[in-house]
């Protein structure tokens, strides 16, 4: 997906021969019930809106005009319109919405119901509830696979993957791995899933045409306690060569060769670092740390942190609009 | 004598409806939870008690978790219930339970009613111990099958002697109870204070044995008065006067302790690394708050549901090497990947810090540091122990 886009971005590039509009980064703050709003050009934060209590995970719809927010502590998810910023619809989400993913189809919601061990999907067009799922106790992380076929649920207190077969909304396979696992990723051509574990201070990675793990990551964090070494947001780059992940309360960025999974560097960012996203032309990565409140601002290709931008309590998610 | 049999409550959650296409063979695992608690006399302060069900309810939560869980496995896991009005009664439940094949067992009960049982244990059994904070257990009284998830008073205390000093509170009061518990958490805070540099200028037995309702104000500030001291420590595990010390010292100064600000495997108040979502949980469930005694059961039922996950069988001795392996870790809500103990079977955890409405914070603290992990600044250390239980 982000690599197509990426075309797309450069045809726009080329065809306009005029540098890129700076895009905009949204920040959910967890403990503040707002969004902000940075302008990733500046760098600066441009607008603070209210939005429903604790929000968490947030995501951008596949034509970039909406913003899909979990309220947590509101039962609700709820749909930002970007180009008026206001809150235009709520969608049926289950109890205490965390983390949630959008199939490709851009209509299908899985939503992970943390206190309720079920994944919600709802139809986003229609709000309707298409099916609720069982699965394990916190379920946390939400993915679906680039090519639509798999989402898979993460539940934190079960420790294990839940792989949910997309047409008929029922679980295929668990993976027990690493406790506490907090977030999938996959890769682009849908071959390779990235799981972290949070307390298991693990990175599982699991190939997807065979549902088996193939490899195990740890990582150490120089002059860091061991236990502080909590791996929970990842990123991938669309070209395959680098994985990001964030090591939470060791206040660290890992960057791993992709292909090797081998750990090329620790970046030292703000405190409690928990979700990270590439801006349109991957050459920033933005990062939210949830304890001092900020977002870090990393170079790619420099691997070096540039700047730090105060957002508001306990930022939790981060995305940025390649489109705008 | 006779009970009727309707005492022991037996919960079963059985999943198998939800069975999943790939579905591991299937395992039973049956869990004993004994509770009995002596009677801790009438206290002064009654105005909050302790729930009754405290501990029950935590493990009763901990199946419910753990079969959540088992439902994607094939595995089903049943708790067999007892609350016990004595000592006697409580260990014939034990032997009676094992009779029936039951291999592992949550104990909510004193010191002594554990080393009771151990003796009728069979080397098959394995026992969590959520209800004793007694040090002696994991300094001599040692048992192989034995394990601890209740913080010992030593882990405690050593919470709240790091926190005083890395406040620089370093003088204190220390007041203590009448009670067998008073003394042990006493001689705990002693023992912290001297492994923490902290002074103890004054300290005195609790005597009085007046209402404080009414006298409270006028008592306490003669009770505590003395030169100087940054912090008042009490000793009163049950509860009986402690509550009347915050606000009546004789110098404006913090209380700190069984009261005030204490030291706790659990509160209400702990809320980050995901505790909020256990936190409600338990509240659906048992519609209070979660006390340490319940997080102490919760934290054993759900070692056992761990290692059941991880290994793929329930049989009690190869869970025990398996929990006291490298393999094993614990999430439990407390921001670190939890273990047991080699020596003594404790385990390790971080101690929360609390007053009645908030978190102020969580042990250990940085710079106090250790050859092998930060978490043993926290209570008995190999050796301080004379326990050797896995050799």
């Amino acid at each position: 997906m982000k690599s197509l886009f990426r075309h797309t971005a450069l045809a726009a590039l080329v065809g306009l021969s005029a540098p890129a509009m700076a895009s905009l980064a949204y920040v959910s703050n967890e403990k503040d019930n707002t969004l902000s709003i940075i302008d990733t050009e500046s760098q600066q934060v441009v607008d603070t809106i209210d939005v429903g209590a604790r929000p968490r995970g947030i995501l951008l719809s596949k034509d970039f005009t909406k913003l899909y927010i979990c309220a947590s502590d509101d039962d609700t998810v709820q749909v930002l319109d970007l180009a008026t910023r206001k809150i235009i619809a709520t969608l049926p989400s289950g109890e205490d919405p965390e983390q949630f993913a959008l199939h490709p189809n851009n209509k299908h919601l899985y939503i992970a119901n943390e206190d309720d061990a079920i994944v919600t999907v709802v139809d986003v067009t229609t709000k309707d509830v298409l099916a609720q799922i069982d699965v394990g106790i916190e379920p946390e992380g939400m993915a679906v696979s680039p090519d639509g076929k798999w989402a898979v649920n993460t539940s934190e207190t079960t420790s294990m993957l839940h792989w949910i077969n997309t047409e008929s909304f029922e679980i295929e396979k668990n993976i027990v791995v690493g406790q506490r696992p907090r977030h999938v990723e996959f890769s682009n051509d849908s071959k390779i899933a990235w799981a972290s574990a949070e307390i298991g201070g693990t990175v599982h990675i699991i190939d997807v045409d065979k549902l088996e793990q193939i490899h195990e990551m740890s990582f150490k964090v120089p002059g860091v306690n061991q236990d502080r070494v909590q791996p929970v947001g990842i990123e991938l780059t669309s070209d395959g060569k680098y994985a990001f992940v964030a090591l939470g309360p060791s206040n660290h960025v890992a960057v791993v060769d992709a292909s090797t999974y081998e750990v090329l560097d620790y970046l030292l960012v703000g405190s409690r670092v928990w979700q990270l996203d590439l801006n349109k032309d991957e050459t920033q990565l933005y990062t939210t740390n949830g304890v001092s409140g900020d977002v870090s601002v990393i170079d790619v290709e420099d691997m070096k942190v540039i700047k730090s931008i105060k957002v508001g309590r306990y930022p939790w998610g981060v995305v940025i609009d390649p489109n705008s | 004598m006779f009970r009727p049999t309707s005492v022991i409550a037996v919960l079963v959650f059985s999943m198998l409806s939800a069975l999943p296409i790939h579905a591991a063979d299937t395992i039973a695992v049956k869990i004993g939870y004994i509770q009995w608690a002596p009677d801790q006399g009438p206290v002064l302060s009654n105005v909050l008690p302790e729930p009754e069900d405290a501990g029950l309810r935590g493990a009763e939560l901990a199946i419910s978790d753990n079969s959540t869980t088992g439902k994607f496995m094939g595995h089903t896991y049943t708790l067999t219930s007892k609350v016990a009005e004595s000592e006697q009664a409580a260990v014939k439940a034990f032997e009676a339970l094992q009779q029936q094949g039951v291999e592992l067992f949550v104990i909510n009960a004193p010191a002594s009613t554990l080393n009771a049982m151990m003796d009728k244990a069979s080397p098959a059994t394995l026992v969590f111990n959520s209800g004793s904070s007694d040090d002696s257990l994991r300094a001599d009284e040692c048992h192989p099958n034995l394990l601890h998830t209740l913080p010992s008073y030593a882990m405690l205390t050593d919470a709240l002697g790091q926190w005083l000093k890395m406040r620089r509170w370093s003088q204190v009061f220390l007041i203590t109870g009448p009670t067998a518990a008073d003394q042990a958490w006493a001689s705990a805070f002693r023992r912290s204070a001297k492994r923490f540099g902290v002074k103890i200028i004054e300290d005195k037995p609790w005597t009085f044995d007046s209402d404080l309702r009414r006298t409270a104000s006028k008592e306490l500030p003669l009770f505590t008065q003395a030169n100087d001291y940054d912090a008042v420590v009490v000793a009163d595990v049950r509860g009986d006067f402690g509550e009347y010390v915050p606000f009546n010292t004789w110098l404006p100064r913090p209380v700190v302790g069984t009261q005030g600000m204490s030291p706790v495997a659990w509160h209400r108040v702990v809320e980050s690394w995901g505790a909020a979502q256990l936190q409600s949980r338990f509240y659906d469930l048992a519609g209070r708050d979660m006390t340490s005694a319940d997080y102490a059961a919760w934290a054993a039922i759900r070692s056992l549901g761990t290692a059941v996950t991880q290994l793929g069988e329930a049989d009690a001795n190869n869970l025990r090497s398996f929990i006291f392996s490298d393999r094993f870790q614990l999430a439990a809500f407390k921001g670190r990947k939890l273990t047991y103990r080699l020596w003594n079977g404790q385990l390790r955890q971080p101690i929360p810090l609390v007053h009645p409405r908030g978190l102020v914070a969580s042990a250990p603290f940085e710079g106090f540091i250790h050859p092998k992990t930060e978490m043993d600044t926290l209570g008995l250390d190999e050796p301080e122990s004379a326990c050797r239980i896995n050799g």
